[in-house]
Formats: C-alpha cells, sequence, structure tokens
C-alpha cells in the first residue's frame, strides 16, 4: 500500500512539472516580447517621430531614420519570394504528384540537406562564388547587391516552402484526383485544375512561413546585400547594396554603448521584427487551425 | 495543342524546376569540400589559432561549438520532451492548448537575431551571466524548443492509442503507460527530432554573437561563464572581418561545421528509417 501512494506521489509531482512545462512555450514568447520591450522602448520616446520615419540611418550623427532598413528587409523578402514561390511550389507538385520513386529518394534528403546548411555557410558561398558572378554577368560595381541576398534567401526558403506546399498537396483525398482523372482529364489538368486549387490554403500557408524565414534571415542576408544603408527606390536598386533591419542588429550591437540611444534603437528594429514576424506566423497559423476545426487533416 | 503533349512537356518543365533547385545544394556541398579538403589536417583540427587566426588551427572554434551544442541539448530536451508529452497525452482542445500550439509557431518564426538581442538582455544583462557558455547554450535551447517539442510530439501521437488503453487495462496508471510504453515506442521519433533541433543550433551564428561568442580567444574554456569561440562566428569573423586572411582557412573551417551539422542530420535519417522499418504497428 505504501509503495503505491509513494509512487502516486512522485507521478503527481511528475505530472504537476508536465503540464507546467508544458504551458512554458506562451511563457517564452512573453519573455521574449518583455525583454525586447524593456530595452528598446525608451528608443520612442529619446527620438523624434520625424527622425524615426526620416530616410537616413547614421547613428553616429544621431540619425536613426528606419525607412531604409524597413524597405530594405522588404525588397530582399519580396524578390526571394518571387523567386522562391514558384520553385518551390513547383517541386511539391514534382515530388508528391509526378516523380517516379526513385527520384524522390534522392530530391527529399537533398532538400533536407538545403534545410541544414547552417546560414552563415550559405552566406560564405554566395560572397566567394555567387557574388562575383553576379559582378560580370551584371556589369555592375559590387556582386554585394540586394538581388544576391534574394537569391540566397530564395534557397533559405525553399525547404519550409516545399514542405508545408508537400502536406498541403498530400492532405487532399485520393478521390478528387480519382474524380479529375475518370472525367477524362490528363493527370496534368488534374493537377492543376483539381488537386492545387484544393490545395491553395495551405499553399498560401506555406508561402507565408517561408516570408517568415526571409525576414528574419540575418547572417546569409549581412554577408551578401553589401549593407549600404540607403533607400532602395530607383530602378536598379535590386542589383545596388542595400540593409536590412536583421543585418544591421547584428552588424551594430558589438559596437554601441550599452544604454547607449544607439542601443535601444537596435532593440526597437528587434520589436519590429518580433511584431512583423508574428503577424505573418499568427496568419499562416489561422489557416492552419482553420483547416483543422473543417477536420481537413486530422 | 494536343493534351497529351502539354502534359508531357509540363512534367519535363517540372523535373527541370527541381533539377534547378537541387543543383545549387550539391553545388554549394561541393565547393565547400573540393576547396575546403585541402585545408583540413590533424594540426588545423587540433591546434590554437596564430598569426590573429591566419594560420593554426580552430580547436577553440570546434570545441565551443560542441559545448554550446551539448548545453543547448541539456537544457532543451527536458522542457522539449515534457512539452511535447503534455501536448500529445495530457492537454485537451481547449483555448490554453491552442495559445501553446501558437506560442510554439510563434517561437519557431521569431528571426534568430532577435533571439540574440533577447538572450543578450535576460540572460547576460537582467540575470548577470555574462558573455557566456550559460547566456549563449540558454538563448539557443530556447529557440531549439519549437522543434524538438513538434517532433516529439509528432512521435508521441504516432504510437497507436490501443497502446495506451491496453496499459490503463492491466492496472497502469496514466504515467506508468506513458514512461514505459509510449516514451519508449516514441523514442527513436523523439531522438530524431532532438538532433534536428540540435544542428539548427549548432549552425546558428546570430543568437549567439552578443551571447556567448569570442572573436578570438586561443583557450579552452574553463567554465560555464567563459566565452568561447565558435565554428559559425569564426567562418563569419574570418570571411568578413579580418582582412588577407587565406582562403584556405576560410574554406577549412566552412567544410569542418558544414560536416559537423550534416553528419548529424546523417544519423537523424539513420535513426529514422531504420526504425521505421522495424517498427511493428
Amino acid at each position: 500500500m505504501d509503495e503505491t501512494r509513494q509512487t502516486r506521489g512522485g507521478e503527481f509531482l511528475i505530472e504537476s512539472f508536465i503540464r507546467v512545462i508544458g504551458v512554458s512555450s506562451i511563457g517564452f514568447v512573453g519573455l521574449i516580447f518583455l525583454f525586447l520591450l524593456r530595452e528598446g522602448i525608451p528608443f520612442f520616446f529619446e527620438v523624434e517621430p520625424g527622425n524615426l520615419l526620416g530616410t537616413r540611418w547614421y547613428p553616429t550623427f544621431d540619425l536613426f531614420g528606419m525607412l531604409p532598413l524597413l524597405l530594405g528587409s522588404v525588397l530582399v523578402t519580396v524578390i526571394a519570394m518571387g523567386i522562391a514561390l514558384p520553385l518551390g511550389v513547383a517541386t511539391a507538385i514534382f515530388v508528391r504528384e509526378v516523380a517516379p520513386n526513385w527520384a524522390r529518394e534522392i530530391l527529399k534528403p537533398l532538400i533536407e540537406v538545403l534545410a541544414g546548411i547552417p546560414s552563415v555557410v550559405l552566406g560564405f558561398f554566395g560572397m566567394t562564388l555567387i557574388a562575383p558572378l553576379v559582378r560580370e554577368t551584371l556589369g555592375v560595381p559590387t556582386g554585394l547587391t540586394a538581388f544576391t541576398g534574394a537569391l540566397i534567401l530564395a534557397y533559405m526558403a525553399l525547404p519550409t516552402i516545399i514542405s508545408v506546399a508537400e502536406d498541403a498537396l498530400d492532405a487532399v483525398p485520393k478521390s478528387y484526383r480519382d474524380a479529375g482523372l475518370a472525367m477524362g482529364a490528363t493527370q496534368w489538368q488534374t493537377i492543376w485544375r483539381v488537386v492545387v486549387p484544393a490545395a491553395r490554403s495551405g499553399i498560401v500557408t506555406a508561402m507565408m512561413l517561408g516570408m517568415g524565414r526571409a525576414i528574419g534571415e540575418t547572417m546569409a542576408v549581412m554577408m551578401v546585400t553589401g549593407n549600404a544603408a540607403r533607400m532602395p527606390l530607383a530602378l536598379d536598386s535590386l542589383f545596388q547594396p542595400v540593409r536590412t533591419m536583421t543585418a544591421t542588429v547584428a552588424a551594430e550591437m558589438g559596437e554601441v554603448a550599452q544604454g547607449s540611444t544607439h542601443y535601444r534603437a537596435l532593440f526597437a528594429i528587434g520589436i519590429i521584427l518580433f511584431l512583423l514576424t508574428f503577424v505573418i506566423n499568427l496568419a499562416a497559423a489561422s489557416t492552419i487551425f482553420k483547416k483543422r476545426r473543417r477536420g481537413g487533416l486530422r | 495543342m494536343d493534351r497529351h503533349l502539354v502534359q508531357r512537356l509540363g512534367f519535363a518543365l517540372l523535373s527541370l524546376v527541381a533539377l534547378v533547385v537541387v543543383a545549387p545544394i550539391l553545388l554549394v556541398v561541393g565547393a565547400v569540400v573540393v576547396r575546403g579538403s585541402g585545408a583540413i589536417n590533424w594540426e588545423f583540427l587540433t591546434a590554437m589559432p596564430r598569426d590573429g587566426m591566419k594560420a593554426g588551427g580552430i580547436l577553440p572554434a570546434l570545441v565551443g561549438t560542441v559545448i554550446l551544442t551539448l548545453g543547448t541539448a541539456l537544457a532543451a530536451i527536458p522542457v522539449g520532451v515534457g512539452g511535447a508529452i503534455y501536448l500529445s497525452e495530457y492537454a485537451r482542445d481547449t483555448w490554453l492548448t491552442r495559445a501553446i500550439r501558437l506560442a510554439i509557431i510563434n517561437l519557431a518564426g521569431i528571426p534568430s537575431v532577435v533571439y540574440g538581442l533577447f538572450g543578450l538582455g535576460l540572460f547576460v544583462l537582467f540575470l548577470q551571466f555574462g558573455t557566456s557558455i550559460l547566456a549563449g547554450s540558454l538563448t539557443l535551447a530556447i529557440m531549439t524548443l519549437p522543434v524538438i517539442i513538434s517532433a516529439s510530439e509528432e512521435a508521441l501521437r504516432a504510437v497507436p492509442t490501443e497502446f495506451r488503453t491496453v496499459s490503463a487495462s492491466l492496472g497502469g496508471t496514466r504515467w506508468q503507460g506513458i514512461r514505459h510504453i509510449v516514451l519508449p515506442q516514441a523514442l527513436p521519433g523523439i531522438i530524431t527530432g532532438v538532433i534536428l533541433g540540435l544542428l539548427r543550433a549548432a549552425g546558428e551564428t546570430a543568437p549567439i554573437l552578443f551571447t556567448v561568442a569570442a572573436f578570438y580567444l586561443p583557450r579552452l574554456p574553463r567554465s560555464p561563464f567563459d566565452q568561447t569561440m565558435a565554428l559559425p562566428y569564426h567562418l563569419y569573423v574570418t570571411s568578413t572581418q579580418v582582412p588577407g586572411m587565406p582562403m584556405k582557412i576560410q574554406y577549412g573551417t566552412a567544410l569542418v561545421l558544414l560536416a559537423l551539422v550534416l553528419s548529424m542530420n546523417v544519423v537523424a535519417t539513420i535513426i529514422r528509417s531504420y526504425y521505421r522499418k522495424r517498427r511493428q504497428w
């Protein structure tokens, strides 16, 4: 009897521990936001809104215009998605619907390898091999451009896009495909007019998660975009150096005095990045939950 | 145009795209292996860097990365697996559970450099761990959590409900069922998930930039409160911050880092496929 009670007591402890840990994820998100706010919020009181929304980021002259950084991030991300989305969705379709088994066995591990390559290695590769290539083929003064960054980012977002899009295609019932083929449509027609439309919401999720990854990527972008903080508004700014929010934080945090306005400015960028990815992931999550409620997946 | 011809052209286009996706991966790995292997020798792996890192080895960076990864594992595995057990075995579909899932999705999406800022704010400054292995490992651990939780939960959910029912019908408590039946069955999946999470941590640079990484520290760390060099940061430093750095050292560092990460990847894949074949349910 005693022994049973003892195990029960121990179990109660373990189960309580697991319950606490289960909820801790919420605590971590809260903690992260809290500490970003703690260090970053004073910045918004120290600097005038006009300066903040300005077009010049020169912290040594107390110019903290965040627009060039924000637009830099947006430019690089949008171009990266323009490259990665078609490639990713097409690859997912190929892997899930078309490829013979042997091709699938080669493709899927390779894509996992891509997901595992550290971003600093991709950045290094981009710096030493892709950038010179971009410079020579386009005849621009430097190969460290927004386009080079977008290219690398696209490949970094690909594993996410492919695997989520593949799951979405997987969730389309086989009967849909059978119905399409039974109507006399070719497999190609069935894929584009039945399967892909049915997987639409999952593909949107794939795009958003890929976008979240692209906008938050740091090292590779910092190493290949040239890091010039200027407004990327000219037509050819895609082929000029650009600077993203993430790269700014990573490059400058090591040199600032703790508690200075510049230090707080970098945390303020962190707050913006946190909120941006929070919204993107929330939107992606809402499509995931909607599907669950409809009972489509599980 | 004949629709069968369209299909054939379409399929050809799709395989071309797949090739465009895959070829650069081989190119990256190939380039690093070919150009880096010349640098690899016993001295490179076991000696301290010399002459401002322009000569000598990468031992402190290699050891630093291994220690950071182990530290991350120590902190992330109990919390990650515990969280997964909660979600798969205890949580009901309530608003709280949904909030937890949302939190995990968001943790997974937070940029790595923001984790770095958070680690600086909480561990380095507020808790006064200083720029240390402890601060870096804890930062990496929180970043790794969502990967470990999701993979472990999937592994736990894959264990058929009947296993739990049978355990309960034999008089086992819920925890006994989990501890002796469900966990052992899910273990290979959990280990795979843990390795996949840790390899991300091993390769990350941004979260350790302000929490632990040392630019040039030619000795091995002595305590958890020591700074350390780390492979990814070493690669970043040698390729961008030091002019006149021999390419050989850069590619060699890249190769060691890539080999470390990819071998973890291979181990994870082997464990997964081995147990998937042996599994009897």
